[in-house]
């Protein structure tokens, strides 16, 4: 501890209060006015620290950059918000046009895919039953039953009999379907069938059903052969035999 | 008396008033604060050591203000006014506590 030897102890606080101590010369006011603009200075720094730290006090160099730095982001993001809205846009028109061919789409293999025996089809309708006990009835005759069906306005149809080994057998009735005879019975598409036969078919019942029952057509015929053919309407009936499909080997779509 | 009054009053201005820096005086002034505030702990120093003299004050005072300004001015157009600032700072700051110190010893003896 520099403790001066000259320095008595009571002289330090003349001196301090020497400081204190108002006195009235020029240069006294000098002083004064350079503490009074320094507590000013003072307060004033502090207040603008407070108030904004980051870039009240920054240099102009640091501004600059800082500047910079946001008009690089505020492109960036110019730029982004110009590609999503163009991606939104190319979204918006694109999905609703692929939204619109998808919907048309389904309803083309709907409406195709009854035609074709691909899909179960459900409905009104009727269930045409034909009895053979003398083996009589020949293919012609469900044929011509088939025909009828189709001009009544059936829209999905299948034929059911007793398959090989006395099995029940179904067989989609589609564009293709040919119908021959056999020893004791029919085949369908391959498919042989031995009586009693079955139209199950979808359309307007009553249409259907007097398409059955035109004097001297499918109902009379079956007569002739010894058969009965007995024509029941549903309100609701399921046509569920498959098919599988053949792609086209010769035709192709123009 | 009157310079503590005048520094007190000096405050009270500041918060009453609320001013703003003027732009041009923004980097120069916290400098200028820090420079000042070392001419007046050199002048408490001085007057405990008995050898405080107005005049030198008002001018080591006012010299310190302008030469932290100067050389932060000239650090800015050099390119490095940051770390010369830095560096007026430590100066000064090391200053102070020196003076400090001094003050310290003589009221406390410690």
């Amino acid at each position: 501890m520099p403790e001066l030897p000259t320095e008595p102890q009571e002289a330090k606080a003349p001196r301090l209060a020497g400081l204190l101590r108002i006195r009235a010369r020029r240069v006294d006011v000098a002083v004064a006015a350079l503490l009074l603009v320094l507590g000013f200075a003072l307060v004033l720094q502090v207040r603008t620290t407070q108030r904004d730290t980051l870039l009240t006090n920054a240099r102009q160099e640091d501004l600059v950059q800082i500047l910079d730095e946001l008009q690089n982001r505020s492109d960036r993001l110019r730029q982004e918000i110009a590609t999503l809205t163009a991606t939104r846009q190319r979204l918006s028109t694109g999905s609703g046009a692929s939204t619109a061919a998808l919907t048309e789409a389904q309803r083309r293999t709907q409406v195709l895919g009854i035609l074709a025996g691909t899909l179960r089809a459900t409905g009104p309708g009727v269930v045409v039953t034909i009895t053979d006990p003398d083996t009589e009835v020949s293919a012609s005759v469900l044929l011509d039953a088939l025909e009828e069906l189709r001009n009544a306005g059936a829209e999905a149809v299948q034929l059911e009999g007793t398959g090989k080994g006395g099995r029940a057998a179904a067989v989609r009735v589609v564009a293709q379907t040919s119908l021959t005879d056999t020893e004791d019975g029919i085949s369908v598409d391959g498919t042989e069938l031995v009586a009693p036969y079955r139209f199950l078919a979808i359309g307007d019942p009553p249409t259907l059903a007097g398409a059955m029952a035109i004097p001297g057509g499918v109902s009379d015929r079956v007569r002739q052969q010894g058969g009965l053919a007995r024509t029941k309407a549903l309100p609701r009936l399921t046509v569920g035999a498959l098919r599988a499909l053949k792609p086209a080997r010769y035709a192709r779509p123009e | 008396m009157i310079p503590a009054a005048a520094l007190v009053l000096g405050v009270v201005l500041g918060l009453v008033l609320q001013p703003t820096v003027p732009a041009a005086l923004q980097p120069y002034l916290p400098i200028a604060v820090v420079a000042a505030l070392d001419a007046v702990f050199g002048a408490i120093r001085a007057q405990l050591d008995g050898i405080f003299d107005d005049r030198v004050f008002v001018v080591s005072f006012v010299s310190n203000v302008l030469v932290a300004a100067l050389v932060v001015f000239l650090g800015d157009q050099l390119g490095v006014g940051g770390q010369l600032s830095t560096g007026v700072v430590v100066v000064l700051g090391i200053r102070i506590f020196s003076n400090t110190a001094a003050i310290r010893r003589h009221l406390f003896h410690a």
